[in-house]
């Protein structure tokens, strides 16, 4: 056991926490000012929901060592999690210290699905949509590509910080309600303008402050690794903001602040993977190229098919998500992590098929089960608003509550 | 000269304006204001705490016209403000005195249009 590791968790964890309010926020200033606090709820509603489905029966069924589908029910209620490692996930730090780091993962997850439906589903039908999915959804695919004894990880995937489980499947299942909802009334292929654009700048810097936990704290140790994550995370942050804002100057004259944020995000999200396993200069890389993606994907192709993914959950992180499990199939080289695995450019063609199987499983399964938790839903509870609530906001109809007064 | 101003709900701006600018109407004020009619205002709850009769949000819309715009911007309001619920809102149609452009010192329907 190491105090320095088991330190370095705990507080990587808590950096991890802190990018779920950081995502209502960056999503919060997006949406239009009646619907605010429906979006910070949506989001911070999960801190507590899978914050304690995780202890009682998520944990155990994403780690719970077994073969198959899921983990099961060996560790529910944290049966047999205790402060002693648990060698084959983190030699050096108490079991606790990895559940809880994972505890974060699992909360936020959900929370990015948040942007492809703002603004119009019933809170009651997010909140029974959203444990099921934590379940049925992000726990097995946490257990296949993690978990001991799941079949991505036997396969050999590399999945440093959660591109596949955390991103690619949120993004699918983003996809996926944006398409069964329906788009909001009155948006017209073009985004209602953001009514709080400081609120997004202050969601993404804590995003960005917040990933150092998620990238370098996926390392469980302070270690070598960690610290390559660290720097990789960072720098392909920048160089995809800058790209971003590059972009924009080139297409429409002006570099903006919400699409600078935005391109930042992106580049954090196609980092994720690869920080563990990939080298600085192919992070610079990574991040131009994701923020190419996904500017096209939001500015071209979704007005184009015509959906609306309110705040581009699917766009930044299904794209972005997408592009960097590939770039780590790219990329990855023993020379960065002797523990990884050498991808494409340092001469082993079979890790990109590796990778290639990872998004294709993660695709199909979340995009599957998202369609089938979604019509259950909304066949039990239905899960859009009226359209006189969808009018007035989420705010005052699901919360009773508004924002901002008008007169004091 | 007139001065027409219409209370409506917030979601029908942008139809009220298609209505207004297809009918050659292209100058307009918009401001958020607090109100209700028949309507009752949505209960609020802070911190367990229920607060009732709470005001509504509305666009009050101020439009100045010569007198032969007057029906062709009540038209464009009604047609594009109007769900049939209760607080589709109100159009007032005031005289209007006298109107001068900042810019030039016109006065009257120079100034207006």
């Amino acid at each position: 056991m190491s105090s320095g590791d088991t330190g370095f968790v705990l507080v990587s964890a808590a950096l991890v926490l802190l990018m779920t309010p950081g995502l209502a926020f960056f999503y919060g200033g997006m949406v239009r000012r009646k619907n605010i606090l429906g979006v910070l709820m949506q989001c911070c509603i999960l801190l507590c929901a899978v914050g304690v489905q995780w202890v009682l029966f998520g944990y155990s069924l994403s780690f719970a060592p077994a073969e198959g589908f899921w983990g099961g029910l060996a560790w529910a209620g944290l049966a047999g999690v205790g402060l002693e490692p648990y060698a084959d996930y983190a030699a050096t730090i108490p079991h606790q210290a990895f559940m809880v780091f994972q505890a974060m993962f699992a909360v936020i997850t959900p929370a990015l699905v948040v942007g492809a439906f703002a603004e119009r589903m019933k809170f009651s039908a997010f909140l029974l949509l959203m444990l099921l999915w934590a379940t049925f959804i992000y726990d097995p695919i946490a257990h296949w590509v993690w978990g001991l004894g799941g079949w991505l990880r036997d396969l050999g995937a590399l999945d440093f910080a959660g591109g596949t489980v955390v991103h690619i499947n949120a993004g699918t299942a983003a996809l996926v309600c944006a398409l069964l909802i329906g788009r909001r009334r009155g948006y017209d292929n073009k985004p209602n303008p953001p009514h709080n654009v400081p609120f997004i700048v202050l969601g993404a810097a804590l995003l960005w402050f917040g990933w150092f936990g998620f990238n370098a704290g996926s390392a469980l140790a302070a270690n070598g690794p960690a610290v390559n994550a660290f720097v990789v995370t960072n720098t392909a942050a920048a160089m995809a903001g800058l790209v971003w804002a590059i972009l924009e100057w080139l297409v429409n004259g002006k570099p903006t602040m919400f699409g600078t944020v935005t391109g930042a995000v992106a580049g954090l999200v196609a980092i994720t993977p690869a920080a563990g396993f990939v080298s600085v200069l192919p992070a610079i890389a990574i991040g131009a190229v994701v923020s190419l993606l996904c500017f096209l994907a939001v500015t071209v192709v979704k007005p184009r098919l015509g959906y609306d993914d309110s705040l581009d959950a699917f766009g930044v992180h299904g794209i972005g998500g997408i592009w960097g499990a590939l770039a780590t199939g790219l990329w990855a080289s023993k020379a960065a992590n002797p523990a990884g695995a050498d991808g494409l450019f340092f001469g082993n063609p079979g890790q990109l098929v590796n990778q290639l199987i990872a998004v294709g499983a993660t695709v199909a399964y979340s995009g599957a089960g998202t369609f089938v938790l979604y019509k259950a839903v909304d066949f039990v509870v239905g899960v859009r608003v009226s359209e006189k609530e969808e009018h007035v906001g989420l705010d005052l109809t699901q919360h009773h509550e508004g924002a901002y007064t008008v007169l004091e | 000269m007139k001065l027409v101003i219409a209370i409506i709900q917030p979601h029908r701006l942008e139809a009220v304006k298609a209505e207004l600018y297809k009918r050659e109407v292209n100058l307009l004020t918009v401001s958020e204001v607090l109100g209700h009619g028949r309507q009752k205002g949505i209960a609020e709850v802070y911190r367990g705490v229920k607060e009732t009769g709470n005001l509504l949000k509305k666009i009050r819309l101020e439009i100045a016209v010569n007198d032969n715009f007057v029906e062709p911007t009540v038209e464009a309001i009604c047609k594009g403000a109007r769900t049939g619920e209760t607080g589709d809102g109100k159009i007032f149609i005031l005289p209007l005195e006298r109107c001068v452009r900042i810019r030039t010192g016109e006065e009257g329907r120079e100034a207006i249009g």
